[in-house]
């Protein structure tokens, strides 16, 4: 097939591919969410992967990540090559089974890629999968290019086959995201496998078992580390009595500074965990001072500073616990170059334009695009709960946006699926205002159903808004449980979320199109009156899937009141020229502003 | 050849196809290639930047400051935003037209982008200002302005590459109904780029 200009994620996918991978599994999220879809494409299209042979492929998107990983890990013990994909939050809800799976092993190559967000980009925590990685006791690889990715994903099937042991790989937003060439093989096949072997002394944990394993791995582990110490992606470069440890994507960055420059010494650690002893010690030969470029947590300098401790190294270790490296937020090329030139003593030689007299640019933050239904939805719940106290209880997807002004409808959004049951704390803490929990219908599938349940059972009141907008928009419209297509191309019965609710116990379900503003706001305020778990679904479909024609236009009765940019907050009404009008380009005729002018100043065409 | 290019403005704006024409076009025309995008959370109306960088001694994947041989520049408040990344002597092509941002309409700061045209022009002497309303007059959409300005950028000489490797690549990525009007915009802002680089 040549060479294809991929996104990182892309080339992940096509090195799982090279390494024959027979089941793969994830949940969308940023900057993950292209493994998966890079398979699809490629799999099913292009290199008509596992046509024809015995053992075929499957590939799914799992209803949540801990769903991903124990679909994989039923596979990989029946000796199937596993890929699960996720974003660093997920490993969180996948970490009970993946822990006890770290006990247990694999008999096929399990591969956890779980893509790191500094910065955060788009994520809720700064957390390091290099510490998951320690914690859990599995190994990690930790690419710095896309290029590197797709031959390192490879290696970690190898390694996890070797091993028996499922490993992490970590890639990070800007490897994800990065574009890079990629040579793709052709006649790609899945790996032929043995298929599941009964043995309840190997599969089925048990205190025993756990006790016996924890001893193996523990002695395991370091062997791990050795093998590492030899392997081709921990890489040193240069001479000298300075040597900077370095990994990841701040690699690159280094390397950009330095170039092909002998006079540095540079130490590229690619599997952090177990941590490569050997090979550490050999780089830090002859040398005084280690800086450590890394990203998160200070990984390797606290790796360092115990093997400098054990083996009485007379090196100083610099990084983020020396302030030498930021403790939050993403490195990037510029900042890394700062660090290295105070570290080698040498003078800053960039030329650039000076900004400092910069006259203050327009902020763009990010908003619900015009006419999304959600913005119809909490304009519907705000207006309904005019002179009542309300708690209003956020979610991870588009609808976070909710809490931008005008509309304010957000106070609080902390993980997945968690809107719903801290509406129920809420609701015990004051018993006289409304509790409102707003969750998607991606969210809701994901991790919203026990959560509903503990409501109903725990006879809390609550009144949850579904915002089923049938996609996962945030992370790039992925299908999901109700919207009827899998990713082996499946049309598949959809899940239909009032029948779940029902089959729960919610007592009134009220389906309502959020762009008809009256009957939603009634339908809202029926349900205030009610006791118990009550829930709204606000069904319209994502306005960036079902592209319209419609337009609304704003006519000469306007009398300029603005009520319409004040209480909705539609990008695509501005204000030119003093008058108030619609961005014809941006507007999708959803009709909710018309709903809101008080003088029926605006309409489509055939109000004209 | 090394080569930055930084493609800025707002989502929507098309800098993405334009950047991935770029990139396709320095492939086939022999050169290694790495791009990144900042898209962030915003869907439409964010800062978007596309970076290319042509050739084997690109390791960061964002162009970083002062390395960036030509911005291109949807929007103009966008690109003082990245003028720092501009080598020293480097060429800034930017559209006079501002996108307001979204939230202007509830709290009106009067932003209208001719503070920012005249801060470039006293930042970098290598400025080529178009005007894309009068181009996308002439093409009768604003949809065609992303291979427009691409072709202001190759017509003068900044991106290394030739007006025939970018209109292969035209004629290979954008689908069948749109392909002329496409490379009537590149030849549009070719015209336009030659006169620059005639100067
Ligand atoms: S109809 Fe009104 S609210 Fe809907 S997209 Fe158009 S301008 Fe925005
Ligand atoms: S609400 Fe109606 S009258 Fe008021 S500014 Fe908007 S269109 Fe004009």
């Amino acid at each position: 097939m040549g060479k294809e200009y991929v996104m990182g994620n892309a080339a992940i996918a096509l090195g799982a591919l090279a390494a024959g991978v027979n089941v793969a599994t994830g949940y969308p999220g940023t900057p993950s969410s292209e493994i998966i879809e890079a398979l699809e494409k490629y799999a099913f299209g292009k290199l008509r992967y596992g046509k024809g042979e015995s053992k075929s492929f499957h590939l799914e998107w799992s209803v949540n990540e801990k769903a991903a990983l124990e679909v994989a890990a039923g596979a990989a013990y029946a000796g199937a090559r596993t890929l699960v994909t996720m974003k660093q939050v997920g490993l969180n809800v996948a970490s009970d089974p993946l822990m006890s799976l770290a006990y247990v092993g694999v008999k096929g190559g399990m591969v956890v890629v779980v893509a790191d967000d500094p910065g955060p980009i788009s994520s809720q925590t700064e957390q390091d999968t290099r510490i998951f990685a320690y914690y859990s006791r599995l190994p990690v690889f930790d690419p710095s290019s896309p290029e590197e990715a797709y031959v390192m994903i490879q290696d970690a099937f190898d390694y996890s086959e070797k091993y028996n042991t499922p490993v992490l790989f970590r890639p990070t937003t800007r490897i994800c995201h990065a574009y890079a060439p990629i040579a793709v093989e052709e006649d790609l096949k899945p790996k032929e496998y043995e298929g599941f072997v009964k043995d309840s002394k190997r599969w089925v944990i048990f205190p025993k078992l756990s006790f016996m394993n924890h001893e193996m791995i523990e002695k395991r582990n370091p062997l791990i580390g050795e093998d590492f110490s030899s392997y081709s992606g921990n890489t040193v470069t240069g001479e000298g009595k300075k040597a900077i440890f370095t990994s990841g994507i701040s690699y690159a960055y280094v390397r950009e500074y330095t170039k092909d420059r002998e006079d540095v010494r540079v130490c590229r650690i690619a599997t952090p965990y177990p941590f490569p002893e050997t090979f550490a010690l050999k780089c830090l030969k002859g040398v005084e001072e280690a800086l450590c470029v890394e990203e998160l947590s200070p990984f390797l300098e606290s790796e360092l500073q115990r093997l400098a401790g054990v083996h009485h190294l007379k090196v100083r270790i610099l990084g983020k616990m020396t302030g030498n490296g930021r403790l939050a937020g993403e490195n990037t090329a510029d900042g890394t170059a700062s660090l290295v030139q105070e570290f080698l003593g040498e003078e800053n030689s960039k030329e650039n334009v000076d900004s400092r007299d910069m006259p203050r640019l327009p902020v763009r933050p990010p908003v619900l695009c015009a006419g999304c239904p959600h913005r119809a939805s909490f304009y519907a719940v705000k207006k309904a709960c005019a002179g009542r106290k309300a708690y209003f209880c956020g979610d991870i997807g588009c609808y976070t946006l909710g809490n931008a002004m005008p509309l304010d409808m957000a106070d609080t959004c902390l993980c997945m699926g968690a809107g719903i049951t801290m509406a129920q704390g809420l609701h015990w803490t004051d018993e006289e205002a409304v509790s409102f929990a707003f969750v998607g219908d991606s969210t809701f599938f994901a991790s919203g159903l026990t959560g509903v349940a503990n409501a109903i059972y725990n006879e809390a009141d609550i009144i949850l808004c579904v915002l089923d907008n049938s996609t996962t928009a945030m992370t790039g419209h992925q299908p999901h449980p109700g919207t009827g297509r899998n990713m082996m191309g499946h049309i598949v019965e959809k899940i239909d979320i009032a029948k779940v609710l029902e089959g729960l116990g919610v007592q009134r379900i009220m389906t309502v199109n959020p762009l008809d503003l009256n009957e939603a706001v009634a339908a809202v305020q029926e349900c205030m009156t009610l006791p118990g778990v009550k829930a709204m679904i606000f069904k319209s479909p994502c306005i960036a899937v079902s592209k319209t024609e419609s337009r609304m236009r704003i006519f000469e009765q306007c009398i300029g009141c603005k009520k319409c940019i004040r209480e909705i907050g539609c990008p695509a009404i501005i204000v030119r020229e003093d008058r108030v009008t619609i961005d014809e380009g941006m507007c999708t005729g959803c009709g909710l502003c018309a709903q809101v002018c008080p003088v029926g100043a605006i309409g489509g065409d055939a109000d004209e | 050849m090394n080569r930055d290019i930084l493609l800025c403005g707002v989502g929507g704006q098309g800098t993405v196809l334009a950047s991935k024409l770029i990139a396709a076009a320095a492939m086939s025309s022999g050169y290694t290639v790495h791009s990144a995008e900042t898209i962030g959370m915003a869907q439409r109306g964010g800062s978007v930047t596309s970076h290319v960088r042509i050739g084997d001694r690109a390791y960061s994947p964002l162009i970083p400051e002062g390395n960036a041989d030509v911005i291109l520049a949807f929007e103009p408040a966008e690109a003082v935003r990245n003028l720092t990344l501009l080598k020293k002597n480097g060429v800034v092509i930017v559209n006079r037209v501002p996108v307001k941002p979204v939230t202007e309409s509830l709290q009106d700061t009067g932003y209208d982008g001719s503070r920012m045209i005249e801060y470039l022009q006293s930042k970098c002497a290598g400025l080529v200002v178009v005007d894309a309303e009068k181009i996308c007059g002439e093409l009768g959409s604003s949809r065609y302005f992303n291979v427009a300005i691409l072709g202001v950028a190759v017509g003068r000489g900044q991106i290394g590459l030739s007006a025939e490797a970018v209109l292969r690549e035209i004629e290979a990525k954008v689908p069948e109904k749109y392909r002329q009007m496409n490379q009537k915009a590149f030849y549009l802002g070719k015209r336009i780029g030659d006169t620059y680089a005639a100067q």
